[in-house]
């Protein structure tokens, strides 16, 4: 807590006091939902190799553990950044057009689009990700119209494929993107933009010279909303893909419930967080919106 | 009286290359009906100050954004010159504007704002340009801040800077001092004249506040309603208002019912007798606005003289009898009285505190009340008294 000069030295101690009383709750609440996990978390990464379910586990600070985990998992590293990062990007092509759409051009059926964004929360997660499971299905009404109208060769299929997968991160990350998007674009002044016309500006130049800069905010936070839990995610592999499309997420739940290797999955984990740590870092950096941080 | 005469045929000294901005029976009605502006036709003179001037809601700031291209008319043509703009883009037309919030880029410092326009028409080196628009304005030192940075009165003359930078052969003025103090409209006032006489650009200002329309104008349009009242220089439009909502909009106006009697002499000194409630007054035929035989007689506050009842009155023309002092407010330069008149009426009458009287007129003193016969004039008795009163 900063605390002005005063001469009052009484009056200070009691500020601070005050200043502590008022930290507690949110401190607690870090100290038990984010210290406490993540102790735990990097505790169980450097886990002896040999331990099991049945013989215990002890903390060996086996830092090998990290070695093993990036070299045997590489592939399911890369493919999970470049999964999120191809449906972050859907995400912001999709998301701005309708951010844009609902914040500038949708008149009284502004609160009805947003009310739509926002529906299909109200529906688990999991079901909708089993619903698209059937739209995409080899036998749904998706592949058999564009297989009917030779869109699509017979004895090809969506679901199970990078493209289903893909799909489904788009899809159920999508609202993370729009509604911060659509919170800045609210935000700005609809006369700047008759301004910049009125400066010679064509509406292309209007738009990357003003609307852009200015949603650069909601830009920044949809990507982080939406790339993080997109590049841990499993449900999406699991459900839409087959075992080629698995991603980090899907080996961690593997190792922590299947194989039972605690040390393994703990390891992965924290190898995850650090690269994203690193990346959103740079990007936020980049993007000089550090302020987010 | 230059302006008059210019006003009439608008382009004497401008014959080579003629820049007039015209609008003929521009019009816009909403799609849910409301008429917001009714068949306009003005002149506004190349390198001109106009104000258009009205309530809010009289269309005025319609008519701008129309010809800003912010806003399509439903009927009537817009003109610059010869060149028909009426159904250009905004970025296309040579006209920038001052909008009423400055609508300045918060994501751009002072100098991005400025050079904004430039930058578009695809000038590469804007670096002596915005240098001479940051002096012109005074803000030299500003140039790498942002606007939020800056006060209320730096940000009007970003605004201002961002608009005239691209020499636009007219400049759109929209209530450019809404936002400002009293004290610092004042200020921008004088400094948006000097401005506009410094580069010769026709501004047209959009605004409700009538001293600031006559301070700083040539050439002012009454609008009300989406119509034009009346046009004329300030001078012009305060000695011989032509309408009731004129006469009460621009200071303040007595009305008083009277009676068309007959008429004398001709041509310039033609002079129609009115009866006012027993009194024949005599009104110049040039500021008789009323072809019926009632009317309303008009008369600005400043010009009424009272005198209380049996000392001398120092005015030609009538004397009007049997009036009192009901109200005296006394405002440091002039005091403001309120007379009541033998058959009732209140009348208003502003004296300028010369310490000649020695004193004020006290409330409850019966006086005698006259004015120059020159200065009243007749007004259509059709017309609302109360038509443009502000506390309507």
């Amino acid at each position: 807590m900063q605390v002005e000069r005063t001469t009052d030295v009484a009056a200070l101690t009691r500020r601070q006091r005050a200043g502590l009383w008022l930290i507690a709750p949110a401190a607690a609440w870090l100290l038990i939902f984010f210290v406490i996990p993540f102790y735990s978390l990097l505790a169980t990464s450097l886990f002896d190799q040999n331990g099991s379910v049945l013989t215990g586990y002890k903390v060996t600070w086996q830092f090998a553990n990290f070695g093993h985990a990036i070299s045997g998992y590489w592939p399911e590293i890369v493919r999970s950044f470049a999964y999120a990062g191809i449906a972050t990007v859907l995400c912001l092509i999709l998301g701005y057009t309708l951010a844009y759409a609902i914040a500038f051009k949708a008149g009284r059926w502004k609160t009805l689009l947003l009310v739509m964004v926002i529906a299909p929360f109200f529906t688990s997660f999991l079901i909708r990700t089993l619903a698209w499971k059937l739209i995409l299905g080899d036998d749904g009404w998706l592949v058999n119209t564009l297989k009917a109208i030779h869109l699509m060769p017979e004895g090809s299929r969506i679901l199970a494929t990078p493209v289903a997968v893909i799909a489904g991160l788009t899809y159920n990350f999508l609202p993370f993107m729009i509604l911060p998007l659509y919170t800045s674009l609210e935000k700005m002044d609809p006369k700047l933009l008759e301004a910049a016309s009125d400066l010679y500006a064509k509406p292309a130049q209007a738009f990357f010279k003003v609307t852009w800069p200015l949603s650069i905010p909601g830009v920044v936070g949809g990507i982080l909303l939406t790339f993080i839990p997109a590049t841990g995610d499993y449900i999406n592999a699991s459900l839409l893909g087959s075992p080629n499309e698995r991603m980090v997420g899907n080996v961690i739940q593997s190792l922590f419930t299947t194989t039972g290797d605690y040390a393994q999955a703990g390891a992965l984990s924290v190898v995850l967080l650090v690269i994203i740590v690193v990346l959103v870092m740079l990007y936020v950096r980049r993007s000089g919106s550090e302020d987010l941080l | 009286m230059s302006q008059e005469a210019s006003l009439t045929t608008p382009s004497q000294d401008a014959v080579e290359v003629n820049r007039d901005l015209h609008l003929s029976g521009l019009s816009k009605r909403y799609p849910n009906g409301f008429q917001a502006v009714k068949s306009l036709d003005l002149v506004v003179p190349s390198g001109s100050f106009f104000a258009l001037l009205g309530p809010s809601g009289c269309g005025k700031t319609t008519t701008l954004r129309m010809v800003a291209g912010l806003e399509v008319p439903t009927e009537g043509s817009i003109t610059i010159g010869d060149v028909d703009i009426t159904h250009e883009k905004p970025y296309r037309r040579p006209v920038n504007t001052v909008f009423q919030n400055y609508a300045l880029f918060p994501h751009l410092t002072i100098t991005e704002n400025v050079e904004f326009g430039l930058k578009r028409k695809g000038v590469k080196d804007t670096t002596a340009q915005v240098k001479e628009m940051l002096e012109l304005t005074e803000l030299q030192g500003q140039a790498a801040k942002k606007p939020a940075q800056l006060s209320g009165g730096q940000q009007q003359r970003v605004a201002l800077a961002r608009a005239l930078i691209n020499r636009p052969e007219l400049l759109l003025l929209d209530e450019p001092l809404g936002a400002l103090d009293l004290k610092l409209r004042r200020t921008m006032q004088i400094e948006l004249k000097r401005i506009q006489s410094e580069v010769g650009i026709t501004f047209v200002h959009v605004t409700h506040d009538q001293e600031e329309a006559m301070t700083m104008a040539d050439t002012v349009a009454v609008m009300n309603q989406g119509s034009i009242e009346q046009m004329g220089s300030p001078y012009q439009l305060y000695t011989n208002p032509m309408t009731t909502f004129v006469a009460n909009f621009l200071g303040r106006s007595n009305l008083i019912k009277g009676k068309v009697v007959g008429r004398e002499g001709s041509g310039a000194d033609e002079i129609v007798k009115v009866d006012m409630y027993g009194t024949t007054v005599s009104i110049k035929a040039s500021r008789v606005h009323t072809t019926s035989k009632d009317g309303w007689i008009g008369i600005r506050p400043e010009k009424v003289i009272i005198q209380p009842q049996g000392t001398p009155i120092d005015a030609p023309g009538n004397h009007l009898s049997g009036a009192v002092v009901v109200g005296a407010s006394y405002i440091g330069v002039s005091t403001e009285y309120t007379l009541e008149m033998p058959w009732g009426q209140e009348l208003v009458c502003f004296e300028q505190n010369t310490g000649r009287r020695g004193g004020l007129v006290k409330v409850g003193t019966k006086v005698d009340v006259s004015w120059r016969p020159e200065f009243a004039f007749l007004l259509d008795s059709a017309q609302d008294a109360d038509a443009g009163r502000e506390d309507d």
